[in-house]
């Protein structure tokens, strides 16, 4: 679905992203981890078009990136910002249906305000509809925002397949979301995906790739150290080597997945 | 998510009142716009119907059906026909034009910067016509390329075109490289350019005599006196063209107010909506400094009192400025012709006077909040 070859962006002579291909595909999740500065949001900036590599090329769905018309392929794939500054006084469900803008003409106000509503409600924020945005807390936002991704790739129909072709990609989509808020988000993206939709999310709580995630990317220093099943990634040399940290790998005792423990 | 998106799309009870609520503030919305047209209309009248002869509405109307072939409505005198139609009707319809542009110019330009201090000034527009007017004034009659043989009134407002639009091809060709637009350094160069014009302007008042000096004083302040109807009709298409143009930039203004990554993944083009922003600025501004002078702080102040009677959305916002715009400039320059009888005021001191204690009051007022 979107395919990553030898994406490369040097800066002050020093690669920030090394050379990376990555190739995802609809109906998978995938984490990607790594250290601070290791260069995920570089490569999500990439992914997504808003950076020009200085090598190497993305291609989504067959077509070269740069190629796509702007208002199709905002209207089959969004990107959740790391922070989204608003000042201005905009309503929660503005704010939402802003995710819309491409649809406009396509879609119709009703069915717009209808969709708004329901990735109001996904992220448990439909009684913030009326708020005024700035003046939420930075979880709360987080949550519109994450609402605002959500109707913008919202799949026309339902039923499994619904969300083909469309690709969600986030950068710490958890960020100052609370515990519950936490799992409610990757929830849902791990939903989307389950109906063919292609997510990957730069998560910073690998334990959270683990529980959610088909697939994990390790970024370290620019270059993919490890890709895979979290099974074959989440491993104690991985964390070793690519944090610095000593960490026991233990399993999570219902659901039989990789958890990450401090040594 | 079959399950929960079949059942959630259905209508359900939070829908519903999520979308009353919405309908209802869209209510709101259009009773606020029928408001501010109603005060346009009254603005208009009290503008064309005060002063040292009075008109009042229906023989105003009747001067203006006589006029149009219709015959008179009523008994108005000769009096009042030649003041309405000679001097207040282009005045006040310059004053419309005038307010729509800066007001809406003032919208868009801080819809671009993200930042609701921005105003049209800030590009460059008004210093550049301001320096190319002194130019003309102070200089008068020693200009080159052979322009003296434009007359005198016309070269005025030429030059103060042709320079504002120079001085933010200037502050655009700096800010842009690799076919991008870097908003801040726009804004910076923009400052720089408003000093260094600034200074040549200072330099332009020292060496004046008394004559240029209070010519210069006087378009520096702004003013609505003097405009004919053909003047009027030729510059009307280049600030009302650019003016109701900019109406069609209200979603990609919105998406900008996200930041430009946000608004590109939302599908907007946005170097484009950039570039529009500015040459449609450009001109309304522009062509309106080059009639009426620099008038200050309509541009800040007309869209910042509509963000807080409907919001921030440029759909309503733009149109709201539309028609605030002018209502504003109207009141000004009524009281700039009538406050100190038989003289006139420049509009700027008015505008100046009222704009810059509303603006602490507002800054006052949102202090600590951080929205606008």
């Amino acid at each position: 679905m979107l395919t990553a070859e030898d994406l490369t962006v040097i800066r002050r002579q020093r690669a920030i992203v090394d050379r990376v291909s990555l190739d995802l595909s609809g109906g998978t999740l995938t984490g990607l981890i790594g250290p601070n500065g290791a260069g995920k949001s570089t490569l999500l900036h990439l992914l997504s078009g808003a950076l020009a590599p200085d090598d190497g090329g993305v291609m989504f769905a067959g077509r070269p990136l740069t190629d796509w018309p702007r208002a199709a392929l905002a209207r089959r794939r969004a990107v959740l910002p790391q922070s989204s500054d608003l000042s201005f006084s905009f309503r929660a469900l503005d704010v939402v249906l802003m995710g819309r803008a491409a649809h406009a003409g396509v879609s119709t106000s009703d069915r717009d305000t209808a969709v708004a509503i329901e990735a109001l409600r996904a992220m448990d924020a439909l009684h913030l509809v009326e708020r005024i945005y700035p003046t939420l807390s930075g979880g709360e936002r987080q949550r519109i925002q994450l609402a605002r991704v959500l109707a913008q790739i919202w799949p026309e129909e339902t039923g499994p397949n619904a969300g083909a072709g469309r690709v969600l990609l986030l950068d710490e989509p958890t960020n100052t979301l609370d515990l519950l808020h936490q799992h409610l988000a990757l929830r849902f993206a791990r939903r989307l995906a389950d109906d063919g939709v292609c997510v990957l999310a730069v998560l910073h709580d690998p334990n959270l790739a683990a529980l959610y995630a088909d697939r994990v990317v390790v970024l370290d220093n620019g270059r993919v150290v490890a890709d895979g099943p979290v099974d074959a990634v989440m491993t104690e040399t991985t964390f070793d080597q690519v944090f610095g940290l000593r960490v026991t790998v233990a399993r999570h005792p219902t659901r039989g997945t990789p958890q990450v423990l401090p040594v | 998510m079959t399950e929960s998106l079949g059942a959630s799309l259905a209508v359900n009870a939070e829908e519903t009142d999520a979308a009353a609520r919405m309908r209802r503030r869209e209510a709101r919305t259009r009773l606020s716009l029928a408001g501010m047209a109603a005060l346009l209309i009254a603005c208009l009248l009290l503008s064309v119907g005060l002063g040292a002869v009075a008109i009042p509405p229906l023989e105003a109307l009747s001067v203006l059906s006589a006029r149009l072939g219709l015959g008179a409505l009523t008994d108005h005198t000769p009096v009042q026909e030649t003041v309405l139609w000679s001097l207040r009707l282009p005045r006040a319809l310059l004053g419309v034009l005038v307010g729509a542009a800066l007001a809406i110019s003032g919208a868009a330009m801080q819809g671009l910067f993200r930042n609701p201090l921005a105003d049209p000034g800030l590009i460059g527009v008004s210093t550049g016509a301001a320096l190319a007017a002194a130019l003309v004034i102070v200089l008068g009659g020693a200009v080159p390329f052979g322009l003296g043989t434009i007359p005198g009134d016309l070269l005025l407002p030429l030059a103060a075109f042709g320079g504002g639009l120079v001085a933010v091809a200037l502050v655009y060709r700096i800010a842009s490289h690799d076919g991008r637009t870097e908003v801040a350094t726009m804004l910076l160069a923009g400052i720089a350019l408003n000093a260094v014009a600034g200074a040549a302007i200072g330099v332009l008042v020292f060496i004046s005599d008394d004559q240029a000096l209070r010519d210069l004083n006087f378009w520096l302040l702004g003013s609505l006196g003097g405009v004919t109807w053909d003047r009027l009709l030729l510059v009307a298409p280049l600030m009302l063209g650019p003016a109701l143009l900019t109406l069609a930039l209200a979603r990609p203004l919105n998406a900008l107010l996200f930041g430009e990554t946000d608004a590109l993944h939302l599908g907007i083009d946005v170097e484009q909506t950039k570039r529009l922003v500015v040459l449609l600025s450009a001109l309304a501004v522009g062509s309106s400094v080059a009639l009426t002078g620099v008038i200050g702080f309509v541009g800040l102040v007309v869209p910042h009192l509509v963000r807080l009677t409907i919001g921030p959305d440029h759909r309503v916002l733009l149109p709201a400025a539309l028609m605030l715009g002018p209502s504003l400039l109207l009141l000004a320059d009524l009281l700039a012709r009538t406050l100190v009888l038989p003289a006139e005021l420049p509009i700027g001191i008015l505008t100046s006077c009222v704009g810059g204690p509303f603006f602490l009051w507002l800054l006052l007022r949102r202090r600590g909040l951080g929205i606008w």
